[in-house]
């Protein structure tokens, strides 16, 4: 079975993000950036779903040639080719046009089965997954914490705001994962020494506009400074006061 | 980049001015995401309770950390020991005892066996020391021979197909877990140092027992113990080398092991370093943070002026190792300067802390304790220095 699974580079959890001088996207000059965290659990997914059942997996970027670091790392952990589709503005597309061009991609490698993270730690938006799925007229399943295949059938489980969720589903599928559905492993030095020379190569595709226009970006506003309404037991009477009269909380 | 370590403190990322290949690059990420997440939890725990940490060394065992060095054949990566010595100084990062038990393992407890062990024995021990189905430990030291090792005191008398050995060892490092034990032993006293021979001693070996060892000042997350050998009968074909070169092949032995030790000593350095540099930066008195007093940056840059030199002379001489150039006297220089490095750092970064620093409730008094062993395992600062007057006197002589 052709397994793919899609990556997203993004700053990392500690960057201080600034916005870009035109309001319209992120300062990008001095940025660190890491795979976005669910899209490690797509990977793992994705590698443990091979070892299962056999076949092979393709680690697949939208991104810049830096990210041959990303792709090599998963290689390290198991993964079995990787691919960039060069692109030094993919943080400025939207899910539109990311989801098209990753489409083309994952047709051309004749993939039966997709992971990505439920959503990139960028932007939040989640909706890359469920568009290539629709894209190709695949069965899709979000949020997925528990996965089972059989043959050209699949059973899910998936996080929803009431409760846990039991699907079952028709290959070929995109699996969008969420945190609980595995715990990614550790490249070994075996991974590491295998994957050290190997080549990823880098692919151009064919453009896609963003629908999406991006009108204006902005911090969020900053936090009003906190109040010490005074010390020990002759404060009570007054945080209590503030409480119920000025924050209405009690 | 800053991660949290739970309970304990944050690592920076080190900016490294080395141009690591990308696959050490990889080695090093790894093994710093590994020590952060698994290692540095444990590591006050361990040392507190003198316990080898047995879960932690599957997993080490697991990432393929103990054959870095060694060729695919017998299990291990080919990574080099550039790679290898990055793994040692990352673990020794959060916890020295860690670094050591890793360190042991490989330059004493293998690479003898894998250098001058032949196809036989390499191929029946080898493969089972990098895959962890035991430890390997390596005998040197006696209750009456440590720098000195030109005086052992054990015997080796042949006997027909085997060897007849007596005597005893001590503070042997990984030795309760280990499978196979390397020791010298005599095998012609009037040779003085070449009449010393080297021994795979299997664990199972008759007459052979390990008996448990002191407690320590530091290091106590790492295992050791004392070997006692009475009329214990080794297979003829487990002389490591030739009879007569035992003293010879320690002592190569050791210039490589050096080289791991230093990356230990660089290791609890920059751990020291990093933890007392935050606290300095958080630590208000005075009106301000402590960085803002002069006594404590200057304190702050000179340990990182000598954790930079350290960390140039470790991977200098573990870049000539990979290179199969001459190493002996740049493997002394960079245990010597690193382990009292490690010293000057650790005592700093106490001092720093204050009344913290000596409370066993912060990490800094630990560390200080577990860079002591660097000044003197694998040979004490003054044998480093007797090995590098010996090398220079050497070159003066040959220009």
């Amino acid at each position: 079975m052709k397994i793919v699974a899609c990556i997203k580079r993004v700053p990392t959890t500690e960057a201080q993000v600034k916005v870009s001088a035109d309001q319209k996207g992120l300062d990008t000059a001095g940025l660190s950036w890491m795979t976005s965290f669910y899209d490690e659990l797509a990977v793992e997914e994705a590698i443990r779903s091979k070892e299962k059942h056999g076949g092979d997996v393709t680690v697949l970027t939208l991104g810049p040639s830096e990210a041959s670091k990303d792709v090599r790392e998963f290689l390290a952990r198991g993964a079995d080719a990787g691919v960039i589709l060069k692109d030094d503005q993919w943080h400025a597309r939207d899910a539109r046009a990311t989801a098209k061009i990753l489409c083309a991609r994952i047709q051309k490698a004749g993939a039966e089965l997709v992971f990505l993270g439920k959503l990139a730690t960028d932007r939040d938006n989640g909706a890359v997954g469920p568009m290539i799925a629709t894209m190709l007229g695949w069965a899709c399943v979000t949020d997925v914490v528990a996965l089972e295949l059989n043959g050209t059938q699949g059973s899910a489980k998936r996080e929803t705001e009431q409760g846990i969720e039991t699907v079952a589903f028709a290959l070929p599928a995109v699996i969008t994962c969420q945190k609980g559905l595995n715990e990614p492993r550790r490249a070994n030095l075996k991974g590491i020494m295998a994957v050290k020379a190997k080549a990823i190569p880098e692919e151009s595709f064919e453009d896609v506009p963003n629908q999406q226009q991006v009108q204006k970006v902005e911090p969020p506003p900053a936090r009003k400074a906190g109040r010490i309404v005074g010390e020990g037991a002759a404060a009570v009477q007054a945080l209590v006061d503030a409480l119920r009269n000025e924050a209405g909380v009690i | 980049m800053q991660t949290e370590v739970p309970g304990t403190y944050t690592l920076p990322n080190i900016k490294h001015a080395f141009d690591l290949m990308e696959e050490q690059r990889m080695v090093r990420d790894m093994v710093r995401e590994f020590a952060l997440a698994e290692v540095a939890p444990i590591a006050h725990a361990i040392d507190e309770e003198h316990r080898f940490p047995e879960e932690n060394w599957k997993k080490i065992v697991e990432l393929g950390l103990p054959g870095i060095p060694f060729p695919e054949e017998l299990g291990g990566s080919n990574g080099g020991h550039l790679s290898y010595v990055i793994a040692v100084e990352e673990l020794s990062r959060v916890c020295g005892s860690t670094g050591l038990t890793l360190a042991a393992q490989v330059s004493l407890g293998t690479y003898p066996i894998f250098k001058w062990g032949g196809e036989k024995l390499r191929k029946m021990y080898v493969p089972k020391l990098i895959a962890g189905e035991y430890m390997g430990a390596y005998g040197l030291t006696e209750p009456n021979a440590g720098s000195d090792s030109g005086g052992t005191q054990t015997t080796a008398v042949r006997d027909g197909e085997q060897y007849v050995l007596n005597g005893a060892k001590c503070f042997i490092t990984n030795a309760n877990y280990a499978g196979t034990f390397i020791c010298t032993a005599v095998t012609d006293p009037k040779l003085g140092p070449k009449g010393i021979s080297a021994f795979v001693v299997p664990r199972a070996t008759k007459g052979f027992s390990v008996e448990p060892g002191e407690k320590k000042l530091g290091m106590r997350g790492s295992d050791w113990a004392s070997l006692v050998f009475q009329d214990a009968r080794i297979p003829k074909d487990h002389l490591l080398g030739p009879e007569g070169e035992g003293f010879k092949t320690f002592m190569k032995t050791l210039d490589g092991g050096r080289i791991s030790i230093g990356a230990l000593s660089l290791g609890i350095a920059q751990g020291a370093y990093d933890v007392a540099k935050q606290y300095a930066q958080e630590r208000e008195a005075f009106g301000g943070k402590l960085t803002a007093l002069q006594a404590v940056q200057f304190k702050l840059a000179n340990m990182a002026l000598d954790i930079e030199a350290s960390r140039h002379l470790v991977y200098h001489a573990a870049r000539l190792k990979d290179a199969e150039l001459p190493y002996a006297k740049e493997a002394a220089m960079a245990k010597l300067f690193a382990s009292e490095t490690a010293m000057r750092v650790t005592y700093d970064a106490i001092q720093i802390h204050g009344g913290y620093g000596y409370s066993r409730e912060y990490p800094v008094e630990r560390m200080w304790r577990d860079a002591k062993l660097c000044t003197i395992g694998e040979g004490t600062s003054e044998v480093q220095r007797l090995i590098i007057a010996r090398q220079i006197l050497r070159e003066t002589k040959g220009a």
